[in-house]
């Protein structure tokens, strides 16, 4: 028979030690894991991912339900061990189940430690742990603004700009004067804090939190200076503490963490423990790397394979926060004895420092580029002597790469030598990954991760093994390599758009088969982006797909959390009349409209109005769709400019009115928001617009690629120019090479951001090339029609917006011939 | 068992989905790409989203509000979100009419 193994804990380090145990022995085991939390195991470092919107939580599963199943392992989620009997050698839970084991793995991780402040029990106090608080957060960010996250470390610091990004205002409170002050030393945290608030997060540096404001929710926080702050959630990254206390309360010997030897066993026979919760020669550690080097051993020992103890780690660090670059490892402090390479380049925002003994790389602090992370990382590891040429770890061999500049990805994946490990996280060595790319055929990121589990974790490595898939299988097959749109193609943005032009593909379906996405029918993030690279290609013939579209572009309007929605007609460039404003008032009265709201846009916005109600809302308005809803041109926001205003040099309602006339209708890649003011003071905030017209004495500032939105972004000077016609040739030009350039769903910022604005600017710079982009998006333009009116003149497009409505009376439907009488389309509801 | 006849096969357009009101009841029923024809109640276990307005891949719809996966066949939540949404047997007659089968006496409707 078999024997039985038992694991506790379901999380990351505890099911990679068991894949590698099947791996090395399949048949030895009967299989039987314990988790309290109610998922499959997930990649916890990826939650910082999803907060940030890089990830969504369907992205982080690591092993789902079917792997365990054919893997032929009894799960238990959602269910808690609650006391260990080792002299029966079963484990009790808290659902009654008392599991026999042979061998019995401790994988309990660690919980977060929460301050024991006054009030931390209030409603809005958070961890920042699991699948739960993520969710807290994202929901919290819905309805509040403010968070204030305790903690600077690294953490604190992913929490604090997955809240940004969620659009809240956040604050760091850091009891240390630098943050990260475990990993950086003063210059490179200086560097990093610096960074973090042009990204918009703020520092309270120095502060010791005294109590949890609020009533039943939390309202602040109390500093022990006595000021206050104040907060509708408060996240408490400060640390973890190793989760020990099933263990203690068992007899089994514990110091800070469970006490291992080398192999991994506890003193109590037949009982290990790995992972966070797992103390190795008075060392704890709280990476996935190392608790998966600890796996290994285990599972090379269960397995009956020979294996040599495990001797502690080094571990390096890196902060997944975008734009940020950050590397630390081993011993970075200078001490005696010690010598560090040190480069620093305020312009560029680049620090690199690299800290040798006897000529022995012994740890390194890397802000800004951290491009040679794995080559130092390697070093440390291998204890390789460096003494006479330190400097070549940052500037290559002698004669290679003259001066200081750094050497690119390629060359350092040419340059690493085959037992280098590139990916830190999971030890995955660049021959491993070559094998896989040379004998299992791997083509893409995606494959590589699957087959090596390279970059599967922090996926901080991606650009390396990238940069060794391009180099193993020829450069010409880059395109192919990069990471997908979405889960159901490894193709990027830019290979999908360019087989829809090369191969003429006119339907999502037609592309979804012709480039062999791996679900048939797509899923809601490519489905709705391939279908509007179609009509961005091919405005004449595409027809639009309503299947294909979100909610609100399907149905014209904006969906409420109750599945009401909301209405906006268009009001050119804010001004309306008399006649307009009676109109609205009265179909707000005629279909009880529940709230009637002026929005930031200048225009009203109905809100509340039933589905069913929406085709005779706009007939009764008839006024055309302000698109409120759509990835399409929204409002231009105007001043009163020179027609009353003393200070307007230009009449910037007429040139909003224009610019709103020309472009509306217009769909984008993400929303796109105009704005005209009449003179510098800028009352129309026009420089946090996608493209914002500045009136100056005899012509037009035009700035292009701001956001007041999430990431509040000012926007760059595009051009200067001198008549009204000038500004719309040249917004024309810059909203089509937009159109034809970004990723669906990005706003003109972060496009702006990742191509350049020099790349904008010289495409946009030749009068020929405006000339083209303006007549590409004349044939968008010609071809646009106001919605509403057609739905409202279309009985086909109308019948979508009506239920049927089914007889109640059990009689009436008793048989189906009566279901004739079913009437269609009441509105009774 | 009553069935109720809620419309012809043809009044479904593929992909989307239809509202169908029985009293306080509220179904959304879906014709897949093939013509296969499924009634679930139209309300997300999440936060109550209307499952009618969601994009439909598959066997599967995409909640509006955010985005959680369910399947039109047997109304599981699909991982890592979890629950369920009730289904509602449907059939096609012989001329093309989509019957519903559904236990009124059972169901919301008084
Ligand atoms: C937001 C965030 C970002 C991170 N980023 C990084 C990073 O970039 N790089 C990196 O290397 N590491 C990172 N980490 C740390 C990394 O996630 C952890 O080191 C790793 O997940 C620990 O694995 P583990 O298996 O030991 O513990 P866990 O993953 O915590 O798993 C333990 C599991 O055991 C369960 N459990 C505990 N007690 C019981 C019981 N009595 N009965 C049943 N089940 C029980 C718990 O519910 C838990 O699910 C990050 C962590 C977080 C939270
Ligand atoms: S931006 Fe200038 S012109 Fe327009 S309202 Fe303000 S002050 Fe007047
Ligand atoms: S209500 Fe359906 S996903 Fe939130």
């Amino acid at each position: 028979m078999r024997q039985r193994l038992v694991m506790i804990g379901n999380g990351m380090a505890g099911v990679s030690f068991v894949e590698q145990l099947l791996k090395l022995n399949p048949k030895r085991f009967d299989v039987t894991i314990i988790g309290a939390e109610p998922y499959p195991n997930y990649n916890r470092i990826m939650l910082s991912s999803v907060l940030a919107g890089d990830a969504k939580m369907q992205d982080i599963i690591l092993n789902d339900w079917d792997w365990y199943k054919e893997n032929h392992i009894t799960l238990h989620t959602g269910e808690t061990v609650t006391s260990i009997d080792p002299a029966a050698k079963a484990v009790l839970t808290d659902k009654g189940a008392s599991i026999p084991y042979d061998e019995l793995v401790l994988a309990t991780g660690s919980l977060p430690f929460m301050l024991p402040l006054p009030g931390a029990e209030k409603e809005g106090v958070i961890a920042f742990r699991d699948i739960k608080d993520c969710e807290t957060m994202i929901e919290t960010a819905k309805h509040y603004r403010k968070a204030i996250v305790i903690g600077g470390g690294l953490l604190g610091l992913e929490a604090a700009s997955g809240l940004l990004h969620l659009n809240m205002e956040v604050s760091v409170v850091h009891k240390h004067a630098h943050i990260m002050e475990r990993q950086l030393d003063s210059t490179a945290s200086r560097m990093l804090q610096e960074e973090l608030e042009r990204q918009g997060i703020r520092f309270l540096l120095q502060q010791q939190s005294d109590a949890v404001l609020g009533d039943s929710r939390v309202s602040g926080l109390r500093f022990k200076d006595g000021t206050e702050e104040a907060a509708d959630l408060i996240v408490m990254a400060v640390g973890i503490r190793p989760n020990i206390q099933l263990a203690r309360e068992s007899g089994i010997q514990v110091n800070q963490g469970i006490v291992v030897d080398d192999y991994m066993q506890t003193n109590v026979p037949n009982i290990y423990a790995v992972g966070e919760c797992a103390e190795h020669r008075e060392t704890l550690y709280g990476l996935v790397a190392p608790l998966y080097e600890q796996g290994a051993i285990l599972a090379k020992k269960l397995a009956g394979v020979a294996v040599d103890g495990y001797k502690g780690s080094v571990v390096s660090t890196k902060l997944k926060v975008s734009g940020v670059h950050v590397f630390s490892a081993g011993r970075y402090a200078d001490g005696p004895g010690t010598k560090a390479l040190r480069v620093q380049d305020d312009l560029e925002g680049v620090y690199k420092k690299i800290v040798f003994e006897n000529g022995k790389v012994v740890g390194a602090v890397m802000f800004g580029d951290t491009i040679e992370s794995s080559k130092v990382y390697a070093a440390i590891r291998s204890g390789e002597d460096y003494s006479g040429r330190e400097k070549e770890i940052l500037f290559g061999g002698a004669g290679a790469s003259g001066g200081g500049r750094a050497v690119s990805e390629a060359d350092l994946a040419a340059a690493m030598s085959g037992d280098e490990i590139v990916c830190g996280c999971n030890g995955v060595a660049k021959e491993t990954i070559v094998t896989a790319i040379m004998e299992q055929g791997c083509v893409s990121i995606g494959e590589i991760k699957a087959c090596t589990k390279a970059s599967g974790s922090c996926g901080t490595c991606k650009p390396v093994v990238e940069a060794i898939l391009a180099a193993t299988i020829g450069f010409d097959q880059v395109a192919v390599v990069k990471e997908g749109i979405c889960g159901c193609t490894t193709l990027t943005r830019d290979a999908v758009v360019e087989a829809i032009r090369r191969m003429r593909l006119t339907t999502t379906k037609e592309v979804m088969h012709v480039l062999e996405w791996n679900n048939p029918e797509g899923c809601s993030k490519c489905r709705p982006a391939l279908n509007y690279y179609i009509g961005m290609l091919y405005p004449e013939d595409h027809e639009d797909e309503l299947e294909s579209r979100f909610v609100n572009e399907r149905n014209h309007a904006n969906i409420q959390k109750d599945g009401t929605f909301s209405v906006v007609p268009r009001i050119y460039g804010g001004v309306t009349t008399p006649g307009d404003l009676k109109k609205i008032a009265s179909v707000a009265e005629k279909y009880n409209v529940p709230l009637v709201k002026i929005t930031g846009g200048q225009r009203i916005d109905l809100l509340g109005v039933k589905k069913e109600d929406l085709p005779n809302v706009w007939k009764d308005l008839d006024m055309p769709s302000g698109y409120a809803y759509g990835k399409a041109l929204r409002t231009v926001k105007t001043c009163v400019g020179n027609t009353f205003c003393r200070f307007g040099t230009q009449d910037a309602i007429k040139m909003g009115i224009d610019l709103e006339k020309k472009f509306e209708r217009l769909n984008t890649p993400s929303k796109v928001k105009l704005a005209v003011s009449g003179c510098p003071r800028n009352c129309a905030e026009a420089t946090i617009k996608d493209l914002g017209v500045v009136a100056i004495d005899g012509g037009w500032e035009l700035y292009v690629a701001g956001n007041g939105g999430m990431r509040v972004r000012a926007a760059d000077l595009l051009t200067k120019v001198k008549t009204e016609e000038e500004v719309l040739e040249w917004t024309g030009a810059y909203l089509q090479y937009y159109r034809e350039t970004a990723n669906f769903g990005e706003r003109t910022s972060e496009w702006s951001m990742r191509v350049g604005l020099d790349t904008i600017k010289a495409a946009l710079a030749n009068q020929a090339d405006r000339d083209a982009l303006n007549e590409r998006i004349d044939v968008t333009l010609g071809r646009t029609q106001d919605p509403w009116k057609q739905i409202v003149e279309n009985d086909d497009l109308r019948s979508a917006f009506e239920a049927l409505t089914a007889p109640v009376s059990p009689e009436a439907a008793a048989s189906k011939e009566s279901g004739e009488s079913n009437k269609r389309g009441g509105r009774e509801g | 068992m009553n069935e109720i006849i809620i419309g012809h096969l043809s009044e479904f357009p593929e992909r989307r989905s239809r509202v169908v009101r029985l009293g306080s009841l509220e179904l959304a029923v879906f014709k897949q790409t093939g013509g296969t024809v499924t009634a679930i109640e139209n309300r997300c276990p999440h936060k109550g989203g209307k499952l009618s307005e969601g994009i439909v891949c598959g066997s599967h719809v995409y909640c509006p509000l955010h985005d959680w996966k369910i399947s039109l066949n047997d109304g599981l939540v699909q991982a890592p979100d979890d629950g369920c949404v009730q289904t509602f047997p449907v059939y096609i007659d012989e001329s093309g009419n989509v019957v519903l089968r559904i236990e009124l006496s059972e169901s919301k409707v008084s």
